[in-house]
């Protein structure tokens, strides 16, 4: 692939011109942002605004209309992202996400989940089944390491005591803090979180705020997140893209983007002088979908 | 917090009055029950008469019995059950722990010390001692004796799958050793034979449904690829059972992939139809392409398995097995070869299955069944595990499809109907989806129940010489099914073993675990 280099070495994702049609809704148009290697960078907005969709896009889940993303490895590999199915992102651009409804293995225990995540590079070890099968010691030593890991992951999510549960088993915060530590076993570069925050009360939620710089600073795995909660955007992260309706209004620093007045209004509305802006924009909008 | 307490009050009274209000009925029924019974008594007076004796003494103990015991069991015994369950909830012991917490070992030597007391002092004691001393030694005999029972039981739970392979590897010896050679025919072939094949393709089934929650309707296709393969090519080649095994575990896998490939996007209800047509379409084919498969008719003197080449089972050749050994001709040796050898592929089966839950593949397709989504958000080629699942559980099936062959000398297109998935499918649900144990078990009380079924002459004395109960077989397959889907919803074993653990091994309860998305 010819992509001339205009993103520098510490950019690791960069989104261009990406756009969402689902039939006659632009879910997504015309965005584009850059997310800097080893920043946690976070994307709000609304709901409704199209977060997950872009989120959706970058991971693969969806094929976007139009645009281009491109992942930036620290080994300076790059990918296309858009040509990838989903899985080949995991696997080799090494993007891992979370889900904002909760999609953990519940029947499997927690430790299994872990291992699950470990699946591409046991599946080399294994010989791909057949030597594991015969009982190679080379899977074995990968089983063990794969299981070191997992350790590793559990005593940072604070999870080594429910090792051996079932995660339906876990309590809410629990399960969200094991969805990350799986998605960190399958040894991301760029880590997606889709609302990490939802539904966890304060003390939960300065507990992620740890373990996500802890994140950061340990592996320097990169960070694009997906949040409501103020409290945990504007304390973690390094850079805050807006978007509303599809589209980009405001981005840059947490104090920058806290007193943009664009911002301002898509969250608190906006006065009653400016009613008429902005019925008028709605109408051209709705006549360009015409 | 006053008002929590004054309601575990309120509740505490609530409970006494209850206990009193049952009470009081229990002594009404029962004084309603016994007046007559023992408060009255028919008896002969000095000239002869009829004469009723009022017992008002004795029926009031029975009243006070009745009355008292129900009020110890609404006011102490019920929420004292109840409480077990809550300490067996925190501590998360299986129900039955009452009873590990009522049979312990030191109970047990302590019940045994007694009673041996009890019965070496029995002479020396005065009567009015002695009669309460044999209670005392009965008792503590009683509960040596449930001791040993519960030990026991715990034993055979704990070592199930030793002890099972072990009897199974006996069964034709003690069988032969009972009935002799001749009449073991029937007990090898009918009971052991054919519920060891349903187990075989029950566990192959259960990689794709149990294990990666694919719904395959359809499986009975394997089985016919696996036995018209040993069939045509055995005759056509006259290539031998050892070659063509393998062989047709191959061709069977291979068919699994094609049906793979176009079911990968369906789910559910959608995967169940396909699969099930293609069940069909392979029955059809064999039916139909009759320049090859002989339709209808079926290909006949299919050739048997040869242990090894070394020794044979047909009559005429030199190598006869019985000839060579100098023992009367029979069947029973070529019965009892093959019991152990369906019994040695199951046991594969159930190996490779075990082994594969272990490796990185058999967690994926456990974890497909939980959440695909999720499967591919960490970088797991569904796709590729899909169609691993059906392949792996197609040759599995293919494997028992040529040992049937082998074993009944003749395939035709009549024992690959859809039924004989849907039986197959019954087993794994109603063992347990994913239970090795609990599909074995399941196939050995559905396919031997029904074959029992035709032993039970005796229902002819009962019901008239026209009775055939083979033919309320499948009814009481219905039934069996809807009982234990009643009482165990998981099937016979719902839970599922983690195949990996940091601290300890427990059981996943079946209400974590999915059924796969089909």
């Amino acid at each position: 692939m010819s992509l001339e280099t205009t993103m520098n070495s510490d950019t690791i994702l960069k989104v261009e011109h990406l756009s969402m049609k689902f039939g006659g809704l632009m879910a997504i148009n015309d965005f584009s942002f850059e997310a800097k290697r080893g920043e946690i960078t976070a994307l709000i907005g609304p709901n409704g605004a199209g977060k997950t969709t872009v989120f959706n896009c970058i991971t693969g889940f969806y094929k976007p209309t139009m645009g281009m993303i491109v992942l930036n490895q620290k080994s300076g590999k790059q990918y296309l992202l858009e040509r990838l199915p989903d899985f080949e992102i995991t696997k080799h651009a090494k993007v891992a996400r979370t889900f904002q409804n909760i999609r953990l293995f519940s029947g499997l225990t927690v430790l299994e989940n872990l291992l699950v995540a470990q699946h591409n590079k046991l599946m080399v070890a294994s010989g791909f089944t057949v030597l594991g099968l015969l009982g190679f010691p080379t899977y074995r030593k990968a089983a063990k390491e794969a299981i070191e890991l997992a350790k590793h992951w559990l005593e940072k999510a604070d999870l080594i005591d429910r090792a051996d549960d079932p995660a339906g088993d876990l309590s809410y915060g629990a399960q969200r803090r094991l969805e990350i530590a799986r998605a960190m076993c399958t040894g991301p570069e760029l880590l997606c979180l889709d609302e990490p925050a939802a539904g966890l009360n304060p003390r939960e939620s300065a507990a992620l705020n740890t373990l996500l710089r802890s994140i950061r600073a340990d592996t320097g795995t990169s960070l694009l997140l997906i949040e409501h909660d103020m409290s945990v955007v504007m304390e973690i992260s390094d850079h805050v893209v807006v978007l509303e309706y599809g589209q980009k209004i405001s981005d840059g620093t947490p104090d920058q983007v806290k007193n943009d007045p664009k911002v301002i209004a898509a969250y608190l509305g906006v006065e009653d002088d400016e009613v008429e802006d902005v019925i008028s924009e709605v109408e051209s909008l709705e006549g360009g979908v015409n | 917090m006053t008002n929590t307490t004054s309601r575990h009050e309120g509740a505490a009274g609530d409970l006494t009055a209850r206990a009193l209000r049952e009470a009081l009925y229990a002594g009404l029924i029962s004084l309603g029950l016994f007046v007559l019974f023992v408060g009255l008594k028919s008896d002969q007076n000095i000239r002869n008469e009829l004469i009723l004796v009022p017992r008002w003494g004795l029926l009031a103990i029975f009243v006070v019995i009745a009355m008292v015991g129900r009020f110890l069991m609404i006011a102490y015994l019920q929420p004292f059950l109840a409480s077990q369950k809550v300490v067996n909830a925190a501590t998360g012991m299986l129900p039955d722990s009452m009873a590990s917490r009522f049979f312990r070992l030191p109970f047990f030597i302590a019940a045994v010390v007694v009673s041996a007391v009890m019965i070496a002092v029995a002479r020396g004691l005065p009567d009015n001692i002695a009669a309460y001393a044999t209670i005392i030694r009965g008792l503590a005999i009683i509960y040596s004796l449930a001791c040993l029972f519960y030990m026991f039981r715990i034993f055979i739970t704990t070592h199930f799958t030793v002890l099972a392979v072990a009897a199974l590897v006996l069964y034709p010896i003690v069988i032969v050793a009972i009935f002799g050679a001749q009449g073991s025919l029937k007990w090898v072939d009918n009971f052991g034979i054919q519920i060891l094949i349903y187990v075989m393709l029950a566990w192959g089934l259960n990689i794709v449904v149990g294990l990666a929650g694919l719904l395959d309707l359809g499986y009975v296709a394997f089985y016919a690829v696996g036995a018209y393969s040993y069939a045509l090519l055995s005759s056509t080649f006259g290539l031998s059972f050892w070659v063509l095994l393998p062989m047709a575990g191959i061709l069977a896998a291979f068919w699994g992939m094609i049906l793979g490939f176009p079911v990968l996007r369906l789910r559910g209800d959608y995967l169940a139809i396909v699969t099930l047509a293609f069940g069909e379409i392979i029955r059809l084919v064999l039916l139909n392409w009759a320049e090859v498969t002989n339709g209808a008719a079926g290909i006949s003197g299919v050739a048997k398995a040869s242990i090894f080449g070394i020794w044979s089972f047909d009559v005429s050749a030199p190598n006869n097995f019985a000839k060579a050994f100098g023992l009367p001709m029979s069947s029973a040796y070529y019965k009892i070869f093959l019991f152990y050898l369906i019994l040695a592929l199951a046991l594969l089966t159930a190996f490779v299955t075990v082994r594969l839950r272990r490796m990185p593949i058999g967690r994926a397709w456990e974890a497909l069944r939980e959440d695909e989504i999720a499967c591919r958000s960490l970088g797991i080629n569904t796709v590729t595990t899909k169609l691993t699942a059906f392949a792996i559980g197609a040759m599995f099936g293919g494997f028992a499809g040529s040992f049937f062959a082998a074993r009944q000398g003749f395939v035709s297109p009549e024992s690959f109907v859809f039924l004989e998935s849907a039986v197959i499918l019954a087993i794994v649900v109603l063992g347990g989806m994913g239970s090795l144990v609990g599909i074995a078990v399941a196939a050995a009380v559905m396919v031997g129940g029904t074959e029992i079924l035709r032993e039970l002459e005796f229902l002819k004395h009962i019901f008239g010489p026209d009775f055939t109960p083979e033919l309320y077989r499948m009814l009481l397959f219905g039934i069996a099914m809807v009982v234990v889907m009643v009482w165990k919803p998981r099937g016979f074993v719902g839970s599922r073993e983690p195949t990996a653990f940091l601290h300890e091994r427990k059981a996943v309860s079946g209400s974590f675990t999915k059924e796969g998305h089909g």
